[in-house]
């Protein structure tokens, strides 16, 4: 199985803990993943405006360089993008005038988009092509004893219309930290925003909410909170520096994105989970478990 | 608190264009709440998800746009999933946000955030914060 695939900017900064356990974890699985020859950004928000056309070429434009690389479909590993590439291709989809006029705006592009590609998310490929039964029959190192609350945020499961699972309670995480013999926990904020962008001018609002989140795993007795978007990923690590401060009880979470307790599990090494990208230090927790 | 209802207001311009930039219907509402009982924001809000909806039905438009929670949404969908009518009321507070920054009125200031707050956060950060918040 080859595989196109968009990165977005922050996979290859911030999250490149995200982008190297999943390329490693693909690899183990016998998947082989292309990145596009050329992208850019996404706009990492869907233009909710009516008439607001121009934020949509951004995404769509990526969707061109997937046909040029003689695809149909893309994934996508960031929330964000998943969502925005998503959103904008229904729009357009949905309304061909719109698509119409985007395609004017790009007219130096060799082709025209025909709203023909799909976009799907890393979580999609394991669970309905790769299949978590088989997933499970590759595990070298099973999470015995983890307790891992799964959080998935807003952008992979709202709206409906785009979200991959349930939209008030998904549970494909859970499935697959079961099939990687980790025992999942069940909490009540899964689903609820970490204040997003807020981080950068407000950030003493974004620490209220990890404090909520996170008190939240850990009343329900998670060793760790596993993530799915760069952007959750910062808010619940590294505004834990600002929760503390705020709220002086708050105790110390790690926070590890899906793909890292994936990686680990199907036997990646150190070099490939990038633990020096995070504020809270993983590795006692998982060395206490036996898993490094 | 003291609340002037005037056909004026209502039949404001102003009403109209919420409609059109949201693409929604404002008298759809029927005051359930379900929006503000599920918002992760509203601690935060100075006026709640149904009363924006309210006052934008009201053409209250001074009070909503000096408000502090158009600004707090962080457009998290999750009062557009709830709502049994329909109504995204995530994309009417966009528009009214749209509104002050189609008249370059933006909510952060790039030339006021320090290289420290600009350097500590991810690009995705940066990116999805200006292209909510600046014109």
């Amino acid at each position: 199985m080859k595989i196109s695939y968009y990165p977005g900017c922050t996979l290859k900064s911030n999250a490149k803990n995200f982008e190297d356990s999943a390329l490693c974890s693909l690899k183990n699985l016998g998947v082989e993943v292309e990145e596009l020859p050329r992208w850019n950004c996404c706009g990492t928000v869907f233009s909710l405006a009516t008439d607001d056309l121009i934020h949509h070429v951004a995404p769509i434009r990526n969707l061109l360089r997937v046909k040029e690389s003689n695809s149909n479909r893309v994934m996508t590993l960031c929330a964000m993008c998943y969502n925005t590439l998503k959103r904008a291709n229904e729009r357009v989809k949905s309304d061909p005038e719109s698509l119409d006029k985007i395609n004017k705006f790009m007219y130096r592009e060799n082709i025209e988009y025909e709203g023909d590609v799909k976009i799907f998310h890393l979580l999609e490929l394991l669970r309905d092509e790769i299949k978590f039964e088989n997933i499970a029959k590759k595990v070298i190192k099973p999470l015995k004893n983890l307790r891992i609350a799964n959080y998935y945020g807003c952008m992979l499961v709202r709206p409906k219309e785009v979200g991959l699972d349930d939209v008030e309670n998904p549970t494909v995480l859970e499935d697959l930290v079961s099939a990687l013999e980790g025992d999942p926990v069940d909490f009540p904020y899964k689903t609820e925003c970490c204040g997003a962008y807020q981080t950068v001018d407000k950030p003493e609002m974004v620490a209220d909410r990890t404090y909520h989140i996170l008190t939240s795993a850990q009343n329900q007795g998670a060793d760790i909170v596993s993530v799915s978007c760069p952007l959750c990923a910062f808010n619940l690590d590294h505004r834990q520096k600002e929760t503390i401060q705020k709220h002086p009880e708050f105790k110390h979470m790690p926070i590890l994105y899906f793909t890292q307790i994936l990686a680990l599990a199907l036997g990646c090494s150190e070099k490939d989970l990038r633990f020096d990208l995070h504020y809270i230090d993983p590795k006692p927790i998982l060395k206490e478990k036996g898993l490094i | 608190m003291r609340i002037n209802l005037s056909q004026r207001k209502t039949k404001d311009d102003f009403v109209l264009k919420v409609q059109e930039l949201s693409g929604q219907n404002l008298l759809a509402c029927y005051q359930c709440g379900k929006c503000s009982a599920g918002c992760p924001a509203v601690s935060q809000m100075d006026i709640l998800p149904n009363q924006i909806i309210r006052y934008a039905q009201l053409g209250f438009k001074d009070e909503l746009l000096k408000s502090k929670a158009i600004w707090v949404c962080a457009s998290c969908m999750t009062c557009n999933a709830r709502c049994p009518k329909g109504i995204n009321i995530a994309e009417v507070i966009e528009a009214l946000r749209q509104i002050l920054l189609r008249k370059r009125m933006d909510h952060v200031k790039l030339d006021k955030l320090t290289d420290e707050e600009k350097e500590n956060v991810p690009p995705i950060a940066l990116v999805s914060n200006f292209r909510k918040f600046t014109s």
